[in-house]
């Protein structure tokens, strides 16, 4: 090594060893508020893919491709639902599923309830959109494994650190498309409501939001698509799902069980996809 | 006559460094020197105008005039850097510069309704929906708010149209959504930002006809922004001029056209065909300017062809025109007169100018007399008045 860069290189800034005294910090003093967190979290997420699994498969299906048919208004939809979701059954995967649907469904929720108020608040602070882009840039490009390990440790294993690593990585989709929304409602229609005396949550209720409703709605099937990418992941930090047969044929190499798998998730993926793209017409 | 908004010395200044640039608006600066110096552009300045209730009041000039700008100081959708703008509210006049956000919103809900060049509707709502907003905002119970808009839906005609989405409209019909919707607050001040010139020409009359027709029974005031002279000359019971954010002059259309303040507003009225503006009483001349003869004949014209006798009361006595006795008659029916030259025809003060061009016609270019309400002689028109009217000599 040339001397300059061994100058440089010795005073190495400690930003690893700070952060795990901020983490250790955290442990020592919060573990009681994280445990409840992770507590709450699992009794619920758990609760809800026991009760799903009581119904017989073939009944879930049904229902779920009866939602398809009721919000995209498409029997060829509705149909193509219930054989994928039949597929997947016939694969034997159908309690993997439902714990990924579960956990999806639930991160996209709460990503959506996180990530729609902080998007409306950014479009009108565009000073503070400045400072939260980093940070979403942060969430999104940070590998998923560095931020895995403090998850792990202030959360334990299980469902719901894999909730909250979704959520890290989900949420930037719907601040950035409500914002995006938001921003780019046209002018005159926004004047159009302070011209007739519109109060700024009128402005909001009334004008901002269903005119962004069509990019919102695009944040949220992209939102849910980033979760789902997420199935793998999450089981690497003991969620259940359709993740963890997968991680188990890396591990063993066993190419059926990664097909199998790996085609439950395409065909999740389609589904919800699919049925989430609320008033977008493009399921017609 | 009271007024219903009042503009007093109005500044509006965009951008970051106003105190520079109303300092050099103190000076007199123009928009380029001001837009240079400090980088901020200017909107309006020194703007000082009184709309009289029930008049529609006309804010001309090209594109960056400043004439928007002005009106959307009205409901305060541009905030004047500095000055007043007086807006009548029942019996007290409020300036909307310096009021407080729920007086503001009081006069937007009730006093003042905007019609915008874009529309500005709701595509996600239905054009009854639209119509609606501005009564849904200020809290009208639904059982009035839908008798209302069904009111104002048939007032513009559109009642067939009531569950379609404004998006399913064509541009006309589009507009005369934004009317309704404008109308339905029973706001008595309307602010007109350029609505007609998103549409085509036939549309674009079409509605300024029913526009005309819509205010004889609604005696709005109205403030109508707009850059085709033909139709601030139309619509218009004023005028006011803007170039580069001040205003050049302001008056009656036909003060406009027949006394321009500037080469400005010149080159503006240069393309306007005058027919369409002037009257008898603007081309005339006075009788007392008139060549008098003995025992109260007076000439008509400076040919000397026609004479009248006028009496003690001002009426006129007999006629003569090329030496022989002529009778006169009202050029209010002149297609149903037979061409005879021993007629002289006569118009009242606001008889157009085309009317009495055609009286001349039919009459061999004799002069066209001017009688009063009480058919008293006033003046008297030859043709070298309606000639040099017409080429503005």
């Amino acid at each position: 090594m040339d001397p300059v860069s061994q100058l440089i290189s010795s005073f190495k800034i400690p930003i690893g060893r700070w952060g795990k005294t901020f983490f250790d910090f955290l442990t020592t003093n919060f573990e009681w508020f994280f445990d409840s967190i992770a507590d709450g979290l699992t009794v619920v997420l758990d609760g809800l893919v026991d009760l799903l699994l009581l119904v017989p498969p073939v009944l879930l299906v049904a229902a779920i491709a009866g939602l398809a048919w009721y919000l995209q208004k498409s029997w060829k939809l509705a149909l193509a639902v219930a054989l994928g979701l039949l597929f997947i059954v016939n694969q034997d995967l159908w309690q993997e599923t439902v714990e990924t649907l579960v956990l999806v469904v639930g991160a996209a929720a709460a990503s959506m309830a996180i990530g729609v108020p902080i998007g409306i608040w950014a479009a009108h602070n565009e000073r503070g959109y400045r400072y939260l882009q980093p940070v979403l840039d942060l969430m999104q490009t940070m590998p998923t494994f560095v931020y895995l390990i403090p998850v792990l440790i202030l959360f334990g294993l299980g469902i719901a650190p894999g909730l909250i690593v979704t959520v890290i990585f989900a949420a930037p989709a719907p601040i950035r498309l409500t914002h995006l929304g938001i921003t780019s409602v046209p002018k005159p229609m926004i004047e159009a409501g302070e011209a007739f005396g519109a109060t700024k949550r009128q402005l909001l209720w009334k004008v901002e939001l269903p005119a962004a409703l069509p990019t919102i709605m695009a944040g949220l099937t992209q939102c849910i698509m980033l979760c789902l990418s997420m199935v793998v992941i999450a089981a690497l930090i003991g969620a259940n799902g359709l993740g963890k047969p997968v991680v188990r044929a890396l591990n063993s190499v066993n190419i059926p069980l990664g097909l199998e798998a790996g085609l439950a998730i395409v065909v999740l993926a389609i589904i919800l996809d699919r049925i989430s793209r609320i008033g977008t017409g493009a399921a017609k | 006559m009271s007024a219903a908004v009042d503009f007093k010395n109005v500044d509006i200044v965009f951008g970051a460094a106003r105190k520079e640039a109303l300092a050099l608006v103190d000076r007199g600066a123009t928009r380029q020197e001001i837009l240079e110096k400090t980088g901020a552009v200017l909107g309006c300045a020194g703007a000082n105008l009184t709309v009289n209730e029930g008049e529609i009041s006309v804010l001309m000039g090209l594109s960056g005039s400043g004439k928007s700008t002005l009106l959307r100081a009205v409901n305060l959708l541009n905030v004047p850097a500095r000055g007043n703008v007086m807006v009548k509210d029942g019996d007290r006049m409020i300036d909307v510069a310096a009021c407080d956000a729920a007086t503001l919103r009081h006069i937007r809900q009730t006093r003042v309704a905007m019609v915008f060049q874009q529309f500005g509707l709701l595509p996600w709502r239905t054009v009854a929906e639209n119509v609606g907003f501005g009564l849904e905002l200020s809290g009208v119970p639904e059982a009035e708010r839908k008798a209302r808009v069904e009111r104002q839906l048939k007032l513009v005609g559109l009642d067939q149209w009531a569950s379609k989405y404004a998006h399913e409209l064509s541009g006309g019909m589009q507009q005369r959504v934004g009317l309704a919707r404008a109308f339905a607050t029973e706001a008595p001040i309307l602010l007109m930002d350029e609505p007609f010139s998103a549409l085509d020409p036939l549309i674009r009359t079409k509605l300024q006809d029913e526009l005309l027709q819509l205010q004889a029974e609604l005696k709005k005031t109205i403030i109508f922004v707009s850059h085709d002279l033909e139709e601030a000359l139309k619509i218009g019971s004023h005028i006011t001029i803007m170039e580069g954010g001040r205003i050049v002059q302001t008056g009656a259309p036909e003060d406009i056209v027949l006394r321009p303040a500037n080469d400005y507003v010149r080159d503006f009225i240069a393309n306007v065909n005058p027919l369409s503006v002037l009257t008898a009483w603007n081309v005339m001349r006075d009788r007392r300017d008139l060549d008098h003869g003995e025992d109260g004949w007076v000439w008509l014209d400076r040919r000397k062809t026609t004479r009248f006798k006028i009496d003690a009361h001002g009426l006129v006595a007999a006629a003569e025109r090329d030496g022989k006795p002529a009778f006169w008659v009202s050029c209010a029916d002149v297609e149903a007169q037979p061409e005879e030259t021993t007629q002289v025809f006569w118009a009242n003060p606001g008889t157009s100018l085309k009317t009495v061009m055609l009286a001349m016609h039919r009459s061999q270019t004799a002069p066209v007399a001017l009688f009063d309400d009480q058919s008293r002689f006033v003046g008297a028109i030859g043709i070298r008045d309606v000639l040099s009217a017409v080429l503005r000599r």
